[in-house]
C-alpha cells in the first residue's frame, strides 16, 4: 500500500491528463460548476440521490461522478446520506407507483430552498416505460422539477453541465428578486 | 433417477419452442417435477405465468440438459412448488400478485411485487380495478428476548436502488433480516405484450442497465431461437466482446465498491479509474458507455472498426498493468481482510438449493457458469476457466471477481485476435405462425433467462428472469449471524440487482 501511496503522491491526477479534448471539456465544466455553487450557496452544494424506479443505468453514471476523473468533490458538490442535508435533490426513474410516496417524503424531508434534478430520458416523462400500469410517468407529475438532464443515461460530463445549467437559473432567479 | 427426458414423455411436446424442449404435463408431472428440485437432483431456472398457464424451466446440473413444463391452470389454481421447494415462494407469491393464479398450499401468501399502489389487481391476467390504497405489510414474527428492528430503506443513505430491509437484531447481531422488494417494478413483461423486436429488445436491455448487454444479448438469443435464424459469425463474436466489456466494468467496480463498504477507500479510488477507463473504450468502440441498445435479434447495430479496437486494446493493457497491484494491495491489507474474511458465509448446501448463480453460487461452491455449461456461441470456441471456491464469504466473493476479470482480459484478446469478417447482423424479419424462444446468458451477476412467445412479428409473453431472484433470498441466510454494520458489505458482495428483480 506504501508504494501505491507513494506513487500517487508523484502521479500527475488522472483528472489533469486532459489528452483529448472531451477530458479538457470535463475539466472546464467542474471548474465553471464549481464557480457557480460557490457563488449561489458558498461553499458547497448538497445533493441527495432518489432512485424512483431506475434500471440503475442512471446511477452507475451518478456513481462515476465521484471517480478521479470527474472528482466532484473537489468543488464541494457532494452526495450525501440524507434528504434533510441536501440542497438538491436529483431524481432518477420513470416513477413507479411503488416509489411514488417514498418520493414525495423524500422530498417533503428536504429543506427549503432546494431543487429538483430530474436525471434520464424516462424521469423526464416515462420514458419507454410510459403507460405502464405501474409507472407515474416522469418525476414532474410527484414532485415540481427544476431541470431535466435527458440521456438514456446521460454520461457524467452531461449530468455536470446540467448541474451549471441549475446553478445558473438559480443565481439569475436570486438575482431578479 | 429419472433424467428431464422422462418428465417430458409424461407432456404433451410443444412444437413451436426452441432450443429447448417444453411440455404441457398434467397437476402430477408438475408436483412430481417440484419434488425432484426440492431434494436437490434438478435446478429451478424459473416460474412464471401466463393468463392461465403457469410454466416451470428446470436444468440438470449433471448433464446440462434444460427443459420446461407447463400446467394449464382453468381453475386459475396449481399445485405450490414453493410448498417442497422454497426458491419457488417468492416467484409464486409474484405470479399471484400479476396474473392472480394461486400456488395451492404456498406457506407464504403475502404479495410480494404488488404494493396496493397499481390501482389493478392482476394486470397481466384478469384485471381488475383496484383502490390504490396501501395497507400494512406483515413481516415474520421474530420472537425472543432483547430484540429490536431497525427498518432501512426503500431510500438508502448511498446512490442505490431503493428496497426495504427489515433487521430484527440482538445488540449489534443481526437475528434475521427480511426483505421487502418491488419499489422498482415497472410492469416491463406487461409492456412488452404486443411490442415489436425493435421496442422488445430495448426494453430487455433497461431491465437492469448495469446488464443491458446480457440482456439484450439473452433477449435477442430467444428471439433468434424462435425465428430459427441464423446470426453472421462476425455478430456472435462481437456480442462476446460486448459482454466480456460489461463483465469487466462491472467486477471493477464492485471489488472497488466493496472495499469501500469495508472503508478502505483507496481501493475504490483506483478500481473506479480503471472501471472508467472501459466505459471510455466501449463509448469510443460502440458509441455509448453501458453498450446499450448495440445488440439487437439479428446481430449488432455498430460494427467494431480499428479505432474501436485500438481504444479497447489500449485500456486492457491499462489494466494489465494496474491490476497486480490492486489485487496485491487486497492481498495485503490486513485490516480489510478482517472485514471481509468469514463474514457474510453463504453455505454451500443454499448455493445448490437455490441455484445461485454468477460469483455468488461460484464462491460457494456452485460451478455453474452458463458460457462453459450450457456453451452457447462463441464461448463453445474460447478457452477459460470458471473459478470456483467453497468459503462463501465476502473475502471469496471479491477473489472470484478477481479471477474473473482476469478471465475477461484473456477471453477479450482472443476475440479480438480471431474476430471473423463479414457483416455485423442479418435482418431478423417475422414469422406469422406462433414461435417460442428461450435463452439463457451469463451476465456478470449470473445467468439472465428469457423466455417468450412471438406472434406475428411482435411479442405476445416475454419473461425475464434475472439472476439476482434466487440470490436476494441468500442474502438473508448470510447475514445472520453477522453485525448490522457489516450488512452493506455483505450486500455490496452480493450486489443484486432491485431492478432486474422488480422489472
Amino acid at each position: 500500500m506504501r508504494k501505491l501511496l507513494f506513487e500517487s503522491l508523484f502521479r500527475r491526477p488522472f483528472t489533469e491528463q486532459a489528452p483529448s479534448p472531451d477530458d479538457a471539456a470535463v475539466t472546464e465544466l467542474a471548474t465553471a460548476v464549481g464557480r457557480a455553487a460557490r457563488r449561489r450557496l458558498g461553499r458547497s452544494l448538497s445533493i441527495r440521490e432518489v432512485d424512483a424506479g431506475s434500471c440503475n443505468g442512471c446511477e452507475l453514471e451518478i456513481h462515476a461522478l465521484n471517480n478521479a476523473y470527474y472528482d466532484v468533490e473537489r468543488f464541494g458538490l457532494r452526495f450525501v446520506a440524507s434528504p434533510r442535508h441536501a440542497d438538491v435533490l436529483m431524481v432518477t426513474g420513470p416513477v413507479t407507483k411503488n416509489m411514488r410516496e417514498a418520493l414525495e417524503r423524500t422530498y417533503h424531508a428536504t429543506p427549503n430552498p432546494k431543487w429538483v434534478v430530474a436525471v434520464g430520458d424516462c424521469a423526464r416523462d416515462g420514458g419507454c416505460f410510459a403507460g405502464s400500469y405501474a409507472v407515474v410517468g416522469g418525476v414532474s407529475q410527484v414532485v415540481p422539477v427544476d431541470l431535466h438532464i435527458p440521456g438514456c443515461p446521460p454520461p457524467p460530463n452531461m449530468i455536470l453541465q446540467g448541474l451549471l445549467a441549475l446553478l445558473d437559473r438559480t443565481a439569475d432567479h436570486a438575482n431578479s428578486i | 433417477m429419472p433424467s428431464l427426458i422422462d418428465l417430458l414423455l409424461e407432456g404433451r411436446p410443444v412444437q413451436q419452442h426452441s432450443p429447448w424442449p417444453r411440455a404441457v404435463v398434467d397437476a402430477s408431472v408438475w408436483t412430481f417435477a417440484a419434488s425432484e428440485l426440492a431434494h436437490g437432483r434438478w435446478s429451478l431456472l424459473g416460474l412464471w405465468g401466463e393468463p392461465s398457464t403457469v410454466h416451470m424451466a428446470i436444468m440438470d446440473g449433471h448433464t446440462a440438459e434444460v427443459a420446461t413444463v407447463s400446467l394449464d391452470c382453468p381453475d386459475r389454481a396449481y399445485p405450490s412448488v414453493g410448498k417442497h421447494h422454497p426458491p419457488a415462494l417468492r416467484l409464486e407469491r409474484t405470479i399471484n400478485d400479476l396474473f392472480g393464479l394461486s400456488a395451492e398450499g404456498l406457506p407464504d401468501i403475502r404479495p410480494w411485487l404488488d404494493h396496493d399502489r397499481w390501482a389493478v389487481r392482476f394486470p397481466l391476467g384478469n384485471r381488475i380495478n383496484a383502490f390504490s390504497k396501501a395497507s400494512p405489510y406483515h413481516f415474520l414474527p421474530v420472537e425472543g428476548d432483547d430484540l429490536h428492528q431497525v427498518a432501512v430503506g426503500p431510500v438508502h443513505a448511498g446512490i442505490i436502488e431503493p428496497g426495504h430491509f427489515r433487521f430484527t437484531a440482538s445488540g449489534e447481531t443481526v437475528a434475521r433480516l427480511e426483505q421487502r422488494l418491488g419499489y422498482t417494478h415497472k410492469g416491463i413483461e406487461g409492456l412488452m405484450a404486443g411490442a415489436n423486436l425493435e421496442r422488445a429488445v430495448q426494453l430487455a436491455g433497461r431491465v437492469s442497465g448495469d446488464s443491458t448487454v446480457a440482456y439484450a444479448f439473452a433477449f435477442s438469443r430467444a428471439a433468434e431461437a424462435a425465428l430459427q435464424l441464423v446470426v453472421p459469425d462476425r455478430a456472435v463474436w462481437l456480442r462476446a466482446l460486448l459482454a466480456e466489456l460489461e463483465r469487466l466494468a462491472n467486477h471493477l467496480g464492485d471489488i472497488g465498491a466493496i472495499c469501500n463498504d469495508a472503508s478502505f477507500a483507496l481501493m475504490h479510488a483506483l478500481c473506479s479509474v480503471l472501471r472508467e477507463s472501459i466505459l471510455r473504450a466501449s463509448h469510443i468502440a460502440f458509441g455509448h458507455r453501458l453498450m446499450r441498445d448495440i445488440i439487437v435479434p439479428g446481430g449488432v447495430t455498430r460494427d467494431l472498426n480499428d479505432e474501436g479496437r485500438e481504444a479497447i486494446q489500449a485500456a486492457l493493457d491499462n489494466i494489465r498493468q494496474r491490476f497486480p497491484a490492486l489485487v496485491e494491495l487486497y492481498d495485503n491489507t490486513a485490516s480489510l481482510q478482517d472485514r471481509t474474511v468469514d463474514t457474510g458465509v453463504l453455505k454451500p448446501a443454499f448455493a445448490k438449493q437455490y441455484a445461485a448463480g454468477g460469483y455468488i453460487g461460484r464462491a460457494s461452491g456452485r460451478s455453474f457458469d452458463a458460457r462453459r455449461t450450457l456453451k452457447y456461441p462463441p464461448y463453445d470456441a474460447l478457452r477459460f476457466e470458471v473459478p470456483v471456491l467453497n468459503e462463501g464469504d465476502v473475502n471469496a466473493r471479491v477473489w472470484i471477481r478477481v479471477r474473473e476479470v482476469e478471465q475477461s482480459l484473456l477471453l477479450i484478446d482472443q476475440i479480438l485476435d480471431r474476430l471473423p469478417d463479414g457483416p455485423p447482423g442479418t435482418h431478423a424479419g417475422h414469422r406469422r405462425e406462433v414461435r417460442e424462444g428461450m435463452a439463457i446468458v451469463e451476465g456478470f451477476r449470473g445467468d439472465v433467462l428469457v423466455w417468450l412467445r412471438l406472434r406475428d412479428g411482435r411479442v405476445e409473453r416475454c419473461h425475464l428472469r434475472d439472476p439476482s431472484w434466487f440470490q436476494w433470498p441468500l442474502l438473508e441466510a448470510a447475514i445472520e449471524g453477522n453485525i448490522i454494520a457489516d450488512f452493506p458489505l455483505c450486500n455490496k458482495s452480493f450486489n443484486c440487482s432491485y431492478s432486474g428483480h422488480d422489472l
